[in-house]
């Protein structure tokens, strides 16, 4: 077989994929472009072009820059905390201790749960009124009286938050704990006899194992948490107040709440180059990792 | 393998407590809230744990009677199955191919990128034609036209899963049956196909679990029982005016049991697909 032909058979092989992906991804995304020329309604008229003016319009207006920050907070704040809990939990999984295959199998739960209901489970811990969350603060005398934690503009983002990195951070201590079982023990019991301590055990020894799949799972968290729509969406729908209206949050409201089409696409396509640049400074990054492990 | 001085074998033991816990407790409430009385769910102390068990409210949201809260729920849950399942298959017919092609021709394998590139992609790239494109055909609020539109977040990431499960399967097998001249349909249905079976399950369940819990579009796509998926239908009773929470419990329950029990019992098929996913990248 010439390599001509199999190029080509290649090609056709992958032909249901590419028309799939074209008429559901590459069009609409250009079709995207277009519009964010335009001022169409998402109903009714086609608009007109219309030039730069949504463009403009968008990010000199005070709604995306203080989209755009909660929307870094959210992604700062819950990476962070999910990469440290996530990695503390994986140190532990592969400590030895009673339980401890059931425990890793334990971890799997908050990952399956469904975001949707994961949202609405945490809605209900943080009622104001009948949460278990104020009930068990104000029994165990952490609290005074009951609070609206989701309600006040002070608290809602922490608790998302909170929320979020509960269910995400099990899926970083899997990864992390696959990558913790690839690490020759002879090296452990080496470092340990030239004497080495426990910090300097984690930092040259199983930090190097670590690096490269943490950083993948770093990447994926925070695009994931950049693109965050499902559970603000259930347990604030950006409130109150605006305080947890992220940027998805922001676009829907536009495109899909106020039928501004043209402006919606325009500030979708901002929120898509924003998380390519995102995605490719961290793909530098990674092959600078992978490069110098 | 080293001793272990006794204050850090406590320390672990607590330590792993801890975490049980944390892991444990939302989920265990969430069970105990379904099956709570509404008193007890109101109580100030509240109740931690029921007086009396009731199990009505599964009772109510898996009944048929029609125009109830069970109608409701029982046709959204068939909804999020037969969408999820047409979605999978979908995305499996058009995902295996690629990946096998793009497995054996590194000269094409460029195109993979381009293909988890537009897995970063946010929905709401998409999300404002693919509705008016929905709607011109008199798609919006159908199940064939939400599963068509969760293809752009399955077919990517099952060609990306199926494709490093490709990889693992030596060529030479392959190369050796060309040379008993075998046809390449006869080499993918008698020896390729067969041993990927595993990898092709750990897709077609990460899949599954994708469109299951997927919501963003459809909220945006579905409007009444016709097509109204489960995520939909729980976000709907979470912001609306029920009152009674081990209801709203209840249906997460509900929801959440399928992706549970398969996360339990695929354990180490799903981890692997996870870790070697994260790996390769």
């Amino acid at each position: 077989m010439t390599s001509n032909w199999i190029t080509t058979r290649a090609w056709l092989l992958m032909l249901p994929l590419l028309i799939v992906m074209i008429a559901i991804i590459g069009w609409p995304l250009i079709d995207t472009v277009r519009l964010s020329f335009t001022d169409a309604k998402l109903v009714g008229t086609q608009g007109s072009f219309v030039g730069l003016d949504n463009y403009v319009k968008i990010l000199s207006g005070s709604n995306f820059q203080r989209s755009l920050i909660t929307t870094f907070w959210f992604a700062i704040l819950s990476v962070s905390a999910e990469m440290v809990i996530g990695v503390l939990a994986a140190l532990l999984l592969n400590q030895r201790f009673y339980g401890r295959s059931a425990l890793r199998a334990l971890m799997i739960l908050p990952w399956a749960l469904p975001t949707v209901v994961n949202a609405t489970l945490w809605r209900l811990i943080y009622n104001p009124e009948y949460g278990a969350l104020n009930a068990l603060l104000v029994q165990i005398g952490m609290l005074d009286s009951y609070r609206s934690w989701l309600g006040e503009p002070g608290t809602a983002l922490a608790s998302l938050i909170l929320a979020d990195c509960w269910k995400n951070f099990p899926l970083v201590a899997l990864i992390a704990l696959a990558a913790l079982q690839a690490v020759p023990r002879d090296i452990t019991a080496a470092s340990m006899v030239d004497g080495a301590g426990v910090w300097s055990r984690f930092r040259f020894v199983t930090l190097p194992y670590l690096a490269g799949p943490l950083m993948v799972a770093l990447v994926l968290r925070t695009i994931e948490a950049f693109k965050v729509f499902d559970i603000i969406w259930v347990m604030t729908r950006g409130g109150p107040a605006n305080s947890t209206r992220t940027l998805s949050i922001l676009v829907y409201q536009e495109a899909f709440s106020f039928q501004r089409a043209g402006s919606g696409a325009s500030l979708a396509l901002i929120v898509t180059l924003l998380v390519t640049v995102l995605a490719v400074a961290y793909a530098a990054l990674i092959r600078k990792t992978a490069g110098a492990s | 393998m080293e001793r272990q001085s006794l204050p850090f074998t406590i320390f672990i033991h607590i330590a792993a407590l801890v975490l049980a816990i944390v892991i444990l407790a939302p989920v265990v409430w969430l069970f105990v809230m379904s099956i709570s009385s509404t008193p007890d769910l109101v109580a100030k102390p509240l109740h931690w744990w029921p007086d009396t068990v009731d199990l009505s409210r599964y009772g109510v949201l898996l009944s048929s009677v029609a125009n109830s809260a069970g109608e409701a729920f029982v046709a959204s849950l068939f909804n999020s199955l037969k969408v999820a399942g047409m979605a999978t298959v979908a995305a499996l017919a058009v995902a295996i191919p690629s990946a096998w092609a793009v497995s054996r021709t590194p000269s094409v394998g460029w195109s993979l990128y381009a293909v988890i590139a537009t897995y970063m992609l946010p929905p709401v790239a998409l999300a404002v034609p693919l509705y008016m494109t929905l709607a011109w055909f008199g798609l919006l609020n159908n199940i064939f036209g939400l599963a068509l539109v969760y293809l752009t977040i399955l077919a990517p990431f099952t060609t990306w899963l199926l494709k490093s499960g490709f990889d693992s399967i030596p060529r030479e097998i392959e190369s050796a049956a060309v040379m008993d001249g075998a046809r390449l349909d006869q080499i993918l249905r008698l020896i390729t196909l067969p041993l990927a079976a595993p990898v092709m399950a750990t897709a077609a369940l990460f899949a599954f679990l994708l469109a299951w819990d997927e919501f963003f579009y459809a909220l945006l796509f579905t409007s009444d029982q016709r097509a109204k998926t489960l995520t939909v239908a729980i976000a709907d009773l979470a912001g609306g005016r029920v009152s009674d929470y081990g209801l709203i419990a209840t249906a997460g329950v509900l929801a959440a049991l399928p992706p549970l029990l398969i996360g339990l019992f695929m354990q180490r098929a799903l981890i692997s697909g996870l870790t070697s996913g994260g790996v390769k990248g």
